[in-house]
């Protein structure tokens, strides 16, 4: 029998997270070790899928399926794809950086690895759910250990408002999807949610009431669907096959795509990303906006576009315009920040605008774009908050005006903000460049104005991140930082070399990663009708 | 060597980039061994394009268009392949590339902070300008056009003088702006025609029909949009007047070497775009708008020497000169681009002549250029300033630097029997039967360029001598010699016989339009 390589993957974590709790808190040499260890195994289990998954042959593979509820069609079923895969290999990197970044937690460094070992096995478990609920379970097991490492990890200032304001978003966005299936619309829901005061005391509190409550429609709401096909089962390949009527995919894809994409950051209710990611400790901030922001785009793709095609092209005028809009407003935002943490957060918000436009256009090109995006962008945010973080337990601040001549203090620091940065501004020689070509090619052939407009945000970028690395890392070093800030450790020089050269690599040689997604995309493209 | 042979263009764009890897590992206080390196790394691309050089047969064919034609695959996902290739319009601008970067290192032997990263910077550079020469894909044309503005800011911003933040800012924005329009027309290219391979493009968007692009634009507009978008990335670059108000700072406040570099090679990137895009892929719209373009070179020849003849800073006047010089390559491509569709024979002739003019105008300039710029860093490392009302005098303190600065000077001003008043000449030649006007209007100009040139001699050297320099001023060191005197030789050989290199241009000119 062929070794279940996948559910390895998705338990090491688990197992990983669980081992953590169990070890007695004084010893932190240990719990790091357990951690570090753990994240290497599934890093190294990616590099494995990612040289075993045969192109060629494409679709689904390494499939597991175990019957688990039967009754209700619920199987325990895992698989990946070439859109899927490139996303399991960034967790991979991610969580091992993030590991490393964070080897100097002193604060319950059980607890902390535990939840983020926690985190990680949800995201993974994400890209590779082939069954609607495993996928939904996995999906929601993410939100509690997000919030509480949020609340309890966090930036002091911000961090029960930015757990909070994250996590109620997140919670809306779940419900609008899991309302898109459910075909009910909770509408007291809403106005209790939207109606409660965000103050502290009662943020936290009120939250794990509310995500009890959105758990538990989400496992009704994906009967919804279940129901909706007549199949009785949650099975994705087969739901793909199943074919919704095309007055009913009309009706329920913006619910679906739109909860999920909320997760992806999608503009207007974009705003609990620069919060959340801001207040969250530097780990988690990788992982939000490296990875879980790409979960939230990856579900929309998987669940809306790939079960509900038809609605998908009805509604992709209007997925481009609110992703345009991503793309130009969220670099006008990031480029009037003072906190250079903030400047990261949003810049996140208008890269993920043009994932969004990459799935919108629908075509070879979009889809290939978004894909390569989905990656890229998520190597170099996390490249991009680990260094902010380094900045920050250094300096002990995050205002640009407090920062400055920092590149003689942390010269990797500062070298790998750069590339960070010429990633972001999609500067050719790097996995950016790669990325965005694609996206505006599949645009253009969509909706010419879209790459028009779209490419304000390339220039706009390369304007704040020039600016932003000049008032940082160069000019005069501020006298208090001058006696306090020393250089980053060799595990961050580790961190910021890996990605820096996962990003170059990619730039020049773009084929390691399209060998992957381009059979992805193919499947995607047959299910809309569409030929080469 | 087999292997060597058949990718001697690879060698040569990727050298520098493996060097400035290597130099990563080297120590960064060796500051001798840096420099060093850094020199006999960029001398190997020189040699290897004299071995390119040699090889090269001048007369292009039908068949074979290129040589030392190298194509791999690279991103064939979206159609674009890695595709090399020289003919006789980019062989001589790799060659000025490899010439003046290691010229322009042995000047940076007067850097003294981390020179280490200003050695990498500059090797990456050379691959970026050595790239858009060399590209025959649209793609890769696009990633070293944009590649090499990036180690171009950091040299200004890191080693330039006052003004430098301000300089390299509006430097890399100005030119991404325009750049960004330049991807625009290039994706929209690659989807319309389904390829970004260049070849491919001179066959098939000529016959571009509605029927076979994906887009839901009329042909009309798709060949609109990117022309226009084509001709401002590229006029930003030149700079055509009046996109080129980044430059007089850019070059003002890079360091010496990155002057030279900069008026040296990079403006030649966009005039290059002009002739190996624009006019081959949009013969009617650049026949139809030529005029306007001969308009815009006369003025920049105008406005440029005015600019110069205005300055007070030795730097700054040169920078103005670029303007001026590049005015004449645009008046040259512009009377081409009049002609394009003409069958009389003297008509012919005439376009062959401009464009002749307008390519070795590029080589020119580009010595004369950065044998100026350098040479106002040699003034500035021992005064440090370069305010003309300080000067006066110099020539009998420094006769050497005094004669040398006759010598390019001259150059730079077009006298006859020195580089510049050949390739002038031949753009006057050729652009006087179609745009008469225009013309005139140049030559005119060229007094206000010998007016500037002479106000600059006479400011620095003739006059009574200012005495604060007596006894503080050194003359040029042999170091400085040696970065001219190639410089200074070719200027010579090239006033006198120019056959050597106009032979192998006029023979792909006349191919190609």
């Amino acid at each position: 029998m062929q070794f279940p390589i996948l559910s390895a993957l998705i338990f090491t974590p688990i197992v990983a997270g669980v081992v953590l709790l169990a070890l007695p808190a004084e010893q932190k040499d240990w719990i790091r070790r357990v951690a570090l260890a753990a994240a290497v195994l599934i890093l190294l289990m990616a590099f494995k899928l990612y040289f075993s998954y045969d192109p060629g042959k494409g679709g689904y593979q390494f499939l597991e399926e175990a019957a688990w509820l039967p009754q209700f069609g619920i199987s325990y079923k895992l698989g990946i794809d070439g859109i899927s895969l490139p996303l399991v290999l960034l967790s991979g990197l991610v969580i091992f950086s993030g590991v490393l970044v964070s080897w100097n937690v002193e604060d319950r460094p059980r607890e902390f690895f535990s939840f983020l070992m926690f985190l990680g096995a949800s995201v993974l478990g994400v890209f590779c759910a082939l069954d609607l609920f495993l996928l939904f379970f996995f999906f929601e097991l993410a939100v509690f250990p997000k919030y509480l490492m949020i609340v309890v990890w966090g930036y002091p200032k911000t961090r029960e408002y930015g757990g909070m304001k994250l996590t109620l978003y997140l919670f809306i966005g779940s419900v609008i999807a899991l309302v898109g299936t459910l075909a009910v619309f909770p509408k007291y829901l809403m106005i209790v949610v939207w109606g409660y005061p965000k103050t502290r005391e009662y943020g936290g509190m009120k939250l794990t009431l509310y995500l009890f409550i959105g758990s538990v429609i989400a496992l009704v709401g994906t009967l919804a669907v279940y129901f909706g096909s007549g199949l009785r089962t949650f099975d994705l390949l087969a739901l793909e096959q199943a074919g919704f009527p095309i007055e009913f995919q009309r009706l329920w894809f913006p619910f679906v795509f739109l909860g999920f994409a909320i997760l992806g950051g999608i503009f207007p209710f974009h705003s609990w990303a620069p919060d959340g990611h801001v207040a969250a400790p530097t780990a988690i901030s990788m992982l939000l906006a490296g990875v879980e922001m790409k979960v939230g785009a990856f579900a929309a793709l998987r669940v809306g576009i790939q079960l509900l095609p038809e609605g998908a092209q009805y509604w992709a005028p209007a997925i481009l315009l609110l992703a345009t809009i991503n793309v130009v407003y969220g670099a006008f935002i990031a480029m009037v920040q003072t906190d250079f943490k903030y400047v990261i957060g949003f810049s996140s918000v208008s890269h993920m605008g043009l994932v969004l436009i990459g799935f919108a256009t629908l075509n070879r090109d979009g889809l290939l774009g978004a894909g390569m995006q989905m990656f890229s962008h998520g190597v170099m945010t996390a490249l991009f908050f680990a260094i902010v973080g380094m900045v920050y337990d250094r300096a002990h601040t995050r205002e640009i005006g407090s920062l400055g001549g920092l590149v003689r203090k942390m010269p990797w620091a500062a070298v790998g903000f750069i590339i960070g940065g010429l990633v972001s501004m999609g500067m050719p020689g790097f996995s950016g460049f790669v990325s965005e070509i694609p996206v505006f090619m599949g645009a253009w052939q969509v909706a010419p104005l879209v790459s028009v407009v779209a490419i304000l945000g390339i220039l706009i970028t390369a304007a704040y991140i020039f600016l932003v690395v000049r008032r940082v890392f160069f000019g005069e070093i501020p006298p208090e930082l001058d006696q306090s800030v020393g250089d980053v450790s060799g595990k961050d020089k580790l961190v910021i070399g890996m990605l820096s050269l996962v990003m170059i690599l990619l730039g020049w040689f773009p084929s390691l990663l399209t060998r992957l997604i381009e059979p992805g995309v193919h499947s995607i493209v047959a299910l809309m009708g569409g030929g080469w | 060597m087999e292997p060597v042979t058949n990718h001697l263009l690879s060698l040569i764009l990727f050298t520098p980039t493996a060097a400035a890897v290597f130099m990563l590992l080297l120590p960064r206080e060796k500051i001798s061994l840096l420099r060093n390196f850094a020199l006999a790394a960029s001398l190997i691309p020189f040699i290897l394009t004299l071995v390119v050089w040699a090889g090269f047969n001048p007369q292009p064919t039908a068949a074979m268009p290129f040589q030392f034609v190298e194509k791999a695959e690279w991103y064939s996902a979206i159609r674009a392949s890695y595709h090399l290739g020289v003919d006789g319009i980019s062989l001589p601008m790799v060659l000025l590339t490899t010439l003046l970067t290691p010229l322009a290192i042995l000047a940076s032997y007067s850097i003294q902070e981390r020179v280490k990263s200003y050695m990498i910077l500059f090797l990456l550079l050379e691959t970026g300008m050595l790239g858009v020469f060399l590209a025959l894909d649209l793609l890769l044309f696009f990633v070293f056009w944009e590649v090499g503005l990036v180690p171009m800011y950091f040299l200004i911003a890191q080693w330039g003088s006052k003004n430098r933040n301000y300089a390299a800012l509006k430097f890399v924005l100005y030119t991404m702006g325009g750049s960004l329009g330049l991807l625009l027309a290039i994706q929209l290219m690659g989807v319309a025609v389904g390829s970004f391979d260049l070849l491919e493009l001179y066959q098939r968007w000529p016959g571009l029909n509605e029927l076979s692009i994906p887009i839901g634009l009329s042909v009309s507009t798709v060949k609109a949009i990117a022309f226009w978008a084509f001709v401002v990335a590229f006029a930003i670059k030149v700079p055509v007047w009046p996109f080129h108000t980044w430059l007089p700072d850019a070059h003002t406040e890079a360091p010496t070497a990155g002057s030279m570099i900069l008026a040296g090679v990079l403006l030649k990137l966009g005039a290059y775009g002009f002739l190996r895009l624009v006019l081959p892929l949009f013969p009617a719209e650049s026949q139809q708008f030529a005029g306007a373009l001969a308009f815009l070179g006369v003025a920049a020849i105008i406005f440029g020497a005015l600019g110069a003849w205005a300055q007070n800073d030795f730097k700054r006047l040169i920078a103005y000169s670029s303007i001026n010089h590049m005015g004449f390559v645009v008046l040259g491509i512009a009377a081409a681009a009049g002609m394009l569709n003409t069958t009389s024979p003297v008509g012919l002739l005439d376009k062959t002549i401009a464009l002749n003019g307008a390519v070795l105008q590029m080589f020119n300039h580009g010595l004369s250029a950065a044998g100026m710029f350098f040479l106002v860093g040699v003034l500035y490392d021992r005064a440090h300033t370069r305010d003309l009302n300080e000067f006066g005098g110099l020539y009998a303190v420094l006769p050497v630097y005094g004669s040398v600065l006759i010598f390019t000077a001259m150059a730079s001003l077009g006298l006859p029997g020195l580089n510049g008043f050949v390739s002038e000449f031949l753009v006057v030649r050729g652009a006087w039967p179609v745009l008469t006007l225009a013309t005139a209007l140049a030559m005119i100009g060229l007094f206000f360029t010998g007016a500037y040139i002479l106000k600059a001699l006479k400011m620095v050297l003739h006059g009574p001598l200012n005495g604060r320099w007596q006894g503080h001023l050194t003359d040029m060191t042999r170091r400085e010699v040696l970065v001219m005197a190639p410089l200074m030789i070719l200027m010579l050989v090239l006033g006198v016989w120019p056959a050597w290199l106009l032979d192998m241009i006029n023979r792909a000119v006349a191919f190609l339009f």
